[in-house]
């Protein structure tokens, strides 16, 4: 075995492509382990945890690019530098042929710009935003451990300034047809929606278009906008927006319950609002009565997309896609071949909303689970690699995600919590999502399909039948294709909902004992 | 509200993209016009320095 650690001075790259230039060295045959890092405080001690350490690596700054690599042997390992270059040069795109260093040099060749989408480390993120706002930009930040104090000094600027900033830790948003981050291809249309979550705004846009409308605009906020601190300075900012918006005839609100002075404000807005507005605040333990808001509240997103679409066009589409048969023959399935012991759900999720609507669906079925992100009143995995009794889990938090590519892009993480669910005797059903759209991972049915297929099978050797149900959020337009995603998972054996909530209740009945 | 932002909505993104290049990728795979950045830490990611080139410009 011999290990290697090369150091490329001022050669930046951002995160997400040096996670899959790792990923295509380790993938070499002979190559026991790779990473490629910025040389970060932070991507140092992730080295040295996983035992790579040197002197150079100590003195790389945040500007220089450490390889290390370990390898079965020298030939292995040269081989494999010879072709890095190769693979680093995919990161020179022709997009603005990378020509202008800094946001002013930009703007000052090429004043037309309107929009600054920031994705940098978020010790520099505030930074930017600010010099984008200075420069008259709207922003889309989706830089993560921005301070709450810097988001509200950002927001505040923006306001100032007639701007909108969306996010920090802002993952999805549609502007004129236009997706922006983790976003689906979707039919335009007269709905808007401003939404806290990525995965939220992107459930609620994939069900409108397939519920037969579309989107004019989807406004992303970032998690703690609508917090007390805050103040929700972005959904009041978008929500005028919209409403002057010519194209938009209904406005959809997806959060997480609001603070309390931060929902006076928005109830405000709402009840001067001209259009009419929908809410879905996932997670509200009591359902208000509609008349203080103003608007009509819904709880999960497939309520509040299905009621947008009859609001914008008259037609209420049906949530059921599954005839009465259908799910009558699955639940039989379900039913036989199971073991006494088999009583529990774990529920292994790309998208953090879909683990808590999940949660929420589930706890009003009674069914109160464990998750690493908790609703209110159920309780925190002491552990988050580890499930007990009915388990969901967000993959996607911070605990698995450092150092590591987030499961929407890479099931990496995913395939091996299946299997690790899959060896406990006392599992029954396992629920799992599949996120489509841009800058998603290409193929993620058929990435998790082999740990799925040996899940399954691993059960029946032991004279178990396990059940996978699982939903796909895309539509048909987008890179993935959503047909051939469903269809992929639906010929493994898994039972697939197009809607993540439908899933979510179907496992509900499944528990309660379709009753 | 910004002109800038009346612009994006009824325009779409003109966007300059700063971090991630998938982001750009992404834009202009939908054909919409964007340049990305050739963006490093600043002042080699020394918040000190960085502190002071704030103060100073």
């Amino acid at each position: 075995m011999i290990t290697r650690c090369l150091i490329r001075k001022k050669e930046y790259y951002d995160s997400v492509f040096l996670m899959r230039v790792a990923k295509q060295i380790a993938g070499q045959r002979g190559i026991l382990q790779a990473a490629t890092l910025m040389g970060t405080e932070k991507n140092k001690v992730l080295l040295a945890d996983i035992g790579f350490e040197s002197v150079e690596i100590s003195s790389a700054t945040p500007n220089d690019l450490i390889i290390a690599i370990r390898a079965e042997n020298e030939t292995i390992l040269s081989n494999t530098i010879e072709n890095i270059d190769q693979w680093l040069n995919q990161g020179v795109g022709e997009t603005g042929a990378l020509s202008y260093r800094t946001i002013e040099e930009a703007v000052t060749h090429l004043p037309r710009f309107n929009l600054a989408v920031i994705s940098v480390p978020g010790q520099y993120a505030d930074r930017e935003a600010r010099k984008a706002l200075e420069q008259g930009l709207n922003v889309f930040l989706f830089s993560d451990n921005v301070p709450v104090e810097s988001e509200l000094s950002l927001k505040e600027f923006a306001r100032e300034k007639g701007l909108i900033l969306m996010g920090p830790d802002c993952g999805t948003a549609i502007i004129n047809g236009i997706g922006i981050g983790f976003a689906n291809r979707v039919r335009r249309g007269p709905i808007g929606v401003i939404g806290s979550s990525g995965t939220g705004l992107q459930e609620f846009t994939t069900l409108v278009h397939r519920f037969g409308s579309g989107i004019s605009h989807a406004i992303g906020t970032g998690g703690r906008d609508l917090s007390d601190q805050v103040g929700g300075i972005t959904f009041l900012s978008a929500m005028d927006a919209l409403e002057s918006d010519r194209e938009t005839k209904v406005i959809a609100l997806l959060s997480k319950p609001p603070g309390s002075s931060a929902l006076e404000k928005l109830i405000q807005k709402i009840q001067l609002c001209r259009k009419p507005v929908i809410a879905c605040f996932l997670g509200l333990k009591y359902q208000p009565t509609h008349e203080p808001i103003g608007c009509k509240l819904v709880r999960t997103i497939d309520e509040a997309a299905s009621l947008s679409v009859q609001l914008a066009t008259g037609n209420l589409p049906s949530l059921s896609e599954k005839s009465q048969q259908k799910l009558e023959e699955r639940i039989r399935q379900h039913r036989s071949g199971k073991k006494s012991e088999q009583k529990y759900i774990r529920g292994i999720f790309a998208g953090g909303t879909f683990c808590y609507q999940a949660q929420q669906i589930l706890q009003d079925a009674g069914i109160f689970v464990h998750s690493n992100a908790p609703l209110q009143n159920n309780p925190k995995l002491k552990d988050p690699m580890h499930s007990t009794e009915h388990t969901l889990v967000d993959m996607g938090s911070d605990e698995f995600t450092v150092g590591r590519p987030h499961p929407m892009i890479d099931s990496g993480l995913r395939y091996e919590r299946i299997l690790t669910e899959a060896k406990d005797p006392q599992v029954s059903i396992l629920l799992l999502d599949f996120i489509l759209g841009f800058n998603a991972s290409l193929d993620p049915a058929g990435e998790l399909l082999p740990a799925i297929d040996e899940a399954i099978s691993e059960a029946k050797k032991r004279g178990e039948s396990l059940t996978v149900v699982a939903s796909v959020c895309g539509t048909e337009q987008d890179p993935q294709d959503f047909n051939l995603q469903f269809k992929k998972l639906e010929g493994a054996g898994v039972f697939v909902f197009s809607n993540s909530a439908q899933a979510a209740r179907f496992c509900g009945l499944l528990i309660t004992g379709g009753s | 509200m910004n002109d800038r932002l009346k612009d994006l909505l009824q325009k779409g993104p003109v966007a300059i993209n700063i971090g991630v290049l998938d982001f750009a990728e992404s834009l202009k795979n939908q054909d919409s016009e964007v340049i990305h950045l050739n963006w490093t830490p600043p002042a080699g990611g020394d918040p000190e320095l960085i502190a002071l080139l704030d103060q100073l410009l």
